[in-house]
């Protein structure tokens, strides 16, 4: 018996070359919490010099075993403790000292992104995440790769509403202070309910409080491998079509566990999960909105999406989770529209609008993701598009996350080009109604009973 | 430690000799070969063994492909894990 199996073989070929399959990122997280210092510059060079230390190899091994395993692995990452518990310790109102660090450790260790530039504030804040937050403009255009993320909601402390308020008008900052740029910094910036702590995907990735010092996270994709494949079941019944998510998402998650535990051992650091996310790119054929438009639907966006991303969304985790020891992250299906080329397509066209993607947020993986929005939208209206989809993640025991661009001078249907990875993005409408008396309310929405589970 | 190679392109005389003596000179063991002409495009699997070979895995990589240019064909090599870890439980 041959001991090839050509058929095998070429399947996986074809993924990798025509199917864009990929493994998107090789995240390593990186304990900060021993750099605090009550001087601020001296907490900072600690901050440098810890990122320094452990990722100096991050890249050279990604692309070792890139090379050796013939697969493109698209990004090497790294996240860090949220920064505002590391510079609590320290006498200083600005935080951008850190930022500046993360972004000079970055660039010596070859990783074009860096997450953690973070507070957790779901119940209240401290002195430190207050700083942080309103940090957050300048940081974010001040540095390249630094990305940021702020957790204003959980399941069990409900939602802070004094920080959505807050969020609202450091988004709009960040956009105002960023606008030559066509709103770039928003696009490092997340908003999250319910986030986790070993998420590998930018921008919101940071190393949480229950992580240990070093750690290796994986994050797969494969839209274009999974439309594929569905294009072989057309007019089956969904049993078939989920059957055909699963088994392909099987497969590609098998590679990111491969990619893990060499990353993992070649490194010597401990591997921590593969988050199995189907992550779109602007190239065609890696697109999450075909996939829906290959179930059925003439447009991503007309009735019956939602039910459609649910199977796709459910049918990836079930196949994925045998294929990994530990899957975690967001893993499921991400729907940013100006990263998907059939999103784009489906907002500019007028079929896909926010109120559809704040229904389809319900069930996908994460969020309302780099959305534009006109530029003149009021913080107070992007404060409550935050509450609406904190509150999904909150009342569901699910991650949410607004990550939005208003752009700046920009109406609905022009277009605003974001650049690189993140794409372009149709201005979309927002509703016209003022919802200033509700955000300004402030205060805690209490936990759901759902919280109650002891 | 086991890598698959694979050729593709315009089949053509010499494609197995050209590639297999770029294999012997680093010391590098066939296994097992499997060719097919697919909608008139020559593709070629060999399992290979790299244990023994005299070169880095990336100097294998670049005299494979330096040959494949030569050829006129695509040539790449793979660890063998990318492939049982997607098709074998």
């Amino acid at each position: 018996m041959s001991l090839i199996n050509q058929h095998e073989i070429i399947e996986t070929l074809e993924m990798i070359d025509k199917q864009h399959l990929d493994i998107r990122t090789i995240t390593m997280g990186i304990s900060l919490r021993s750099s605090a210092h009550p001087n601020a510059e001296a907490a900072a060079k600690r901050v440098y010099d810890t990122i320094c230390s452990r990722a100096e190899r991050l890249v050279a091994v990604g692309e070792e075993i890139e090379r050796e395993l013939g697969i493109p692995i698209v990004n090497k990452r790294i996240s860090v403790t949220p920064i505002a518990e590391v510079a609590a310790a320290s006498e200083t109102e600005d935080y951008t000292v850190f930022a500046r660090a993360m972004e000079r450790a970055a660039a010596q260790c070859g990783v074009n992104f860096i997450g953690g530039f973070s507070a957790l504030v779901h119940k209240g804040f401290t002195d430190a995440d207050r700083r942080l937050i309103n940090s957050i403009p300048a940081a974010l255009c001040e540095t390249e790769r630094v990305c940021s993320s702020v957790n204003i909601g959980s399941t069990r402390s409900g939602i802070n509403m004094d920080a959505v308020s807050l969020m609202g008008r450091i988004i709009k900052e960040t956009a105002r202070l960023s606008a030559k740029e066509h709103g770039l910094a928003c696009a490092k910036l997340v908003v999250f309910a319910n986030a986790v702590e070993d998420n590998p995907f930018m921008a919101g990735a940071f190393h949480g409080a229950g992580e240990p010092e070093c750690v290796i996270n994986v994050g797969v994709s494969g839209p274009g491998v999974v439309h594929w494949a569905l294009q072989s079941v057309r007019g089956e019944p969904f049993d078939v079509v989920a059957e055909t998510v699963k088994r392909t998402a099987f497969k590609i998650t098998r590679v990111g566990q491969l990619i893990a535990r060499e990353t993992s051992s070649r490194l010597g650091v401990p591997f921590g999960i593969v988050d199995l996310s189907l992550a779109p790119t602007p190239a065609v054929g890696d697109s999450v909105a075909r996939i829906l438009e290959e179930m059925g639907l003439e447009v991503c966006g007309t009735h019956g999406t939602t039910a459609a991303l649910a199977l796709l969304n459910d049918a990836v985790k079930k196949g994925g989770v045998m294929a990994s020891s530990h899957v975690g992250g967001l893993s499921g299906a991400f729907i940013p529209v100006s990263e998907d080329e059939g999103m784009i397509a489906a907002a500019a066209s007028g079929a896909l609008t926010l109120d559809k993607l704040e229904a389809m947020t319900c069930v996908c993986s994460v969020g309302l993701d780099m959305i534009a929005v006109p530029g003149d939208t009021s913080a107070e209206t992007i404060a409550a598009i935050i509450a609406d989809e904190a509150a999904i993640g909150v009342v569901n025991n699910k991650t949410t996350a607004v990550r939005i661009i208003p752009a700046e001078g920009k109406r609905v249907g022009e277009e605003v080009e974001i650049g690189g990875l993140f794409g372009s993005a149709p201005v979309m409408p927002v509703h016209e109604g003022s919802s200033a008396d509700f955000i300004n309310r402030g205060g805690r929405i209490p936990a759901p009973l759902g919280s109650l589970r002891n | 430690m086991r890598a698959i190679v694979t050729v593709v392109g315009k089949d053509r005389v010499g494609i197995i000799a050209g590639i297999c003596g770029v294999l012997a000179g680093l010391n590098v063991n066939v296994l097992d070969i499997s060719q097919t002409i697919l909608q008139e495009v020559f593709v070629m699997n060999m399992l290979v063994d790299i244990k023994e070979a005299n070169v880095s895995f990336a100097a294998i990589v670049e005299a494979l492909e330096r040959e494949g240019e030569r050829l006129g064909m695509s040539v790449r090599i793979q660890l063998e894990e990318i492939f049982n870890a997607m098709h074998k439980i």
